[in-house]
């Protein structure tokens, strides 16, 4: 195996707020290769986003980190935001300036990053936005953020992301605000640019079909943990933590079958008020004593690890 | 079955100024729609932003007003009612939000949100509607003793059960649901979804679900209409519509939903203007079939129960339904079953 381009080693993010410290990432780790995809899942404030900023180094001075963030082996602070590493945000409108054209803030990548003088950095600009399946590149170069659809804002972050050929691209939920064939047509856009530019992603999302779809490897977080870790393909055949089971369940399908879905009891545990041990036994059909301590990420099979001290579940039906 | 609630050519344009306030056009937000929901039934209006989907469920509802066509509620003709017969019918027709955190507000209590529908319609005598409120909070899954509490002390999906209290307090006859689990978390998403049909099947509610998540519609609909650029492009029974698409929009809409494996986009390019919408039939610019007349006649929807409106529907190669990539199988759902049974422990 080559150096992975991304190694989180026991990373952890903590916020002090008024009512105490909020743990949103303990002790993640994992690793993304070159021109691969991982796909780090969850629901609303399990730490996705958190660990993607601590990995951009977009957090602020008061978040206190532990932990190792490699990139290409050496610490991620080392790393050139915008050349090595870049970001894709959900919402495109507010991560592109109002005050630019599409074009001048691609090309400013570019002169930043590659040292382009004005001139060449405008053309490489509309090469990149013709490059991400923006018809009409040239006139869409001119043009203002405001001008341009969801869709197009999305492949001009995209564009500008890429403009430098980072060797990890970061994307967090890049199509959740988008109709669902724009989406389609992004999340082949992204496909086809990593094989092409070798870059890794890390795509972050709350989407289980996207992940199946276009995912090497996936992270199941939950409460700032990750619950699970595996091959993308693996997870999905045979999914280890009581978590993973559930959410699967939870998606409705569109293949028909229209009995009860299999929810998830309860909410999310309160970050303040988390409880010991498994924190995500108190939602959990599977839960007994031990769960009250906290079960260590183990491998169940080789390269799938869960979270859990029932895992392999396949204990449990046998029972 | 006898029709609760029909639409006859409904149209709604909204006029856009320009900075300086001159006119610019219009977006023709609905273009000519006319549905029929059934006692009952549970309909859900499918299509992307922009299409007109939120803007038909409040020309249903006669909260807005449509430039052209006609609302009948249970055979009477709502843009014939006075205001106050008009307030009085709004006890049988109510709208869940998509959002809970803008929908409550944040300094009414959950007893007095409840509350306010049951006094206003009258639906309960006074002195009993703690009593009610406390029923109703029992009924979408929440405790009697939440009564007390603000909105703020509410995650989204608890936030979305006492939106979904209220608008039953009144005793509706139509409920519709614009995008009503489209803002929650999957785990929670999952629980509503559980909670709205067991609602509309105790209670034998009609629901019109406004929505772009086609997965929850497959799960929740009796019929489907498909709507693109202010049209229906495509109306039947669900299992017709997701396993025999009519409409290339439609084969196209069911391609793009993720799960069914890497493949190639199913569209290109953006949906156009609703200001300048085609000519001819409005999905002919991105259409993979388009002919000559596509391009000049506009396709009408003919009313068969199942029906598409296509100039080549008849002759399009047969649909591939929807197929998702397999996951786990027997053992996923033997483990899934001890969480719809509850958990154990």
């Amino acid at each position: 195996m080559s150096t992975p381009v991304l190694e989180l080693d026991n990373l952890s993010v903590g916020f002090a707020t008024d009512r105490g410290l909020v743990r949103a990432v303990e002790a993640v780790s994992f690793s993304v290769a070159p021109g691969q995809m991982l796909a780090v899942v969850g629901e609303s404030g399990c730490g996705k986003s958190v660990t993607a900023l601590a990995v951009m180094g977009l957090l602020p001075d008061s978040a206190q980190l532990g932990g190792r963030i490699l990139f290409d082996g050496r610490d991620a602070r080392e790393a050139q935001r915008g050349r090595d590493l870049a970001m894709v945000f959900q919402e495109p409108m507010t991560s592109l300036n109002p005050a630019f054209t599409a074009g001048e803030q691609v090309a400013e990548a570019l002169r930043r990053h590659r040292g382009l003088a004005p001139r060449a950095a405008f053309d490489a600009a509309v090469e990149m936005l013709s490059r991400a399946q923006i018809p009409d590149a040239e006139r869409r170069a001119r043009q203002y953020p405001h001008q341009l659809s969801g869709g197009m804002r999305q492949r001009v972050m995209i564009a500008m992301a890429l403009a430098c050929r980072p060797r990890l691209l970061l994307c967090d939920e890049p199509t959740t605000a988008l109709d669902v064939t724009v989406q389609a047509q992004i999340m082949a856009l992204l496909d086809e640019l990593r094989q092409e530019t070798g870059t890794a992603v890390v795509l972050i999302t709350h989407d289980l079909g996207v992940v199946a779809d276009r995912a090497d490897h996936v992270a199941v977080m939950y409460a700032g943990r990750v619950v699970e870790a595996a091959p993308a393909a693996q997870l999905f055949a045979t999914p280890q933590h009581p978590y993973t089971v559930g959410l699967l369940g939870a998606a409705p399908r569109l293949v028909g079958g229209r009995g009860r879905l299999a929810s998830i009891e309860g909410a999310v545990p309160d970050p303040l008020n988390l409880p010991p041990g498994c924190r995500f036994a108190p939602r959990c059909p599977f839960a007994e004593a031990r769960c009250k301590q906290p079960p260590p990420l183990a491998e169940v099979a080789p390269g799938h690890s869960a979270a859990c001290w029932r895992a392999p579940l396949d204990q449990v039906l046998a029972a | 079955m006898s029709a609760l609630l029909e639409l006859r050519d409904l149209r709604k344009l909204f006029p856009v100024r320009d900075a300086l306030g001159r006119s610019r056009g219009a977006v023709r937000a609905v273009d000519g729609v006319s549905l029929s929901v059934a006692q009952g039934e549970v309909l859900a209006i499918v299509g992307e932003s922009g299409c007109g989907k939120s803007t038909l469920g409040r020309l249903a509802l006669r909260l807005i007003e449509p430039d052209a066509g006609e609302v009948r509620f249970g055979g009477e003709d709502l843009r014939a009612l006075s205001p106050a017969a008009l307030r009085a019918r709004r006890r049988d027709m109510q709208l869940i939000f998509q959002d809970p955190f803008a929908s409550l507000d944040p300094r009414m209590t959950v007893e007095a949100a409840i509350a306010e529908p049951m006094r206003l319609h009258g639906v309960v005598p006074r002195g009993q509607e703690s009593a009610k409120v406390a029923e109703w909070l029992e009924r979408v899954g929440l405790r009697a003793d939440h009564a007390r509490r603000w909105p703020h002390e509410f995650s989204g999906g608890q936030r979305q059960r006492i939106a979904i209290a209220r608008a039953l307090a009144s005793g509706p006859k139509l409920v519709i649901g614009d995008e009503p689990v489209s803002a929650l978390d999957v785990s929670i998403q999952a629980q509503v979804v559980n909670l709205l049909q067991d609602l509309i099947r105790d209670l034998g509610l009609t629901f019109v679900l406004i929505s772009h998540d086609l997965a929850v519609v497959r799960h929740i609909a009796d019929r489907v209409a498909v709507m693109y650029l202010g049209r229906i492009v495509e109306l039947g029974e669900t299992e017709q519509v997701f396993n025999r698409p009519k409409h290339p929009y439609t084969r196209a809409l069911l391609a793009a939903v993720p799960g069914q494996g890497a493949k190639a986009p199913p569209l290109a390019g953006d949906v156009p203007s609703p200001m300048a919408p085609p000519s001819g039939c409005r999905f002919h610019t991105r259409c993979a079939h388009a002919v000559a007349k596509c391009r000049e006649v506009d396709p009408m929807l003919p009313s068969e129960a199942h029906a598409a409106a296509c100039h080549l529907a008849a002759e399009l190669p047969p649909a591939i339904a929807p197929h998702e990539t397999e996951t786990g199988g027997e053992r996923l759902r033997r483990l899934q079953a001890f969480f719809t049974q509850g958990t154990a422990a």
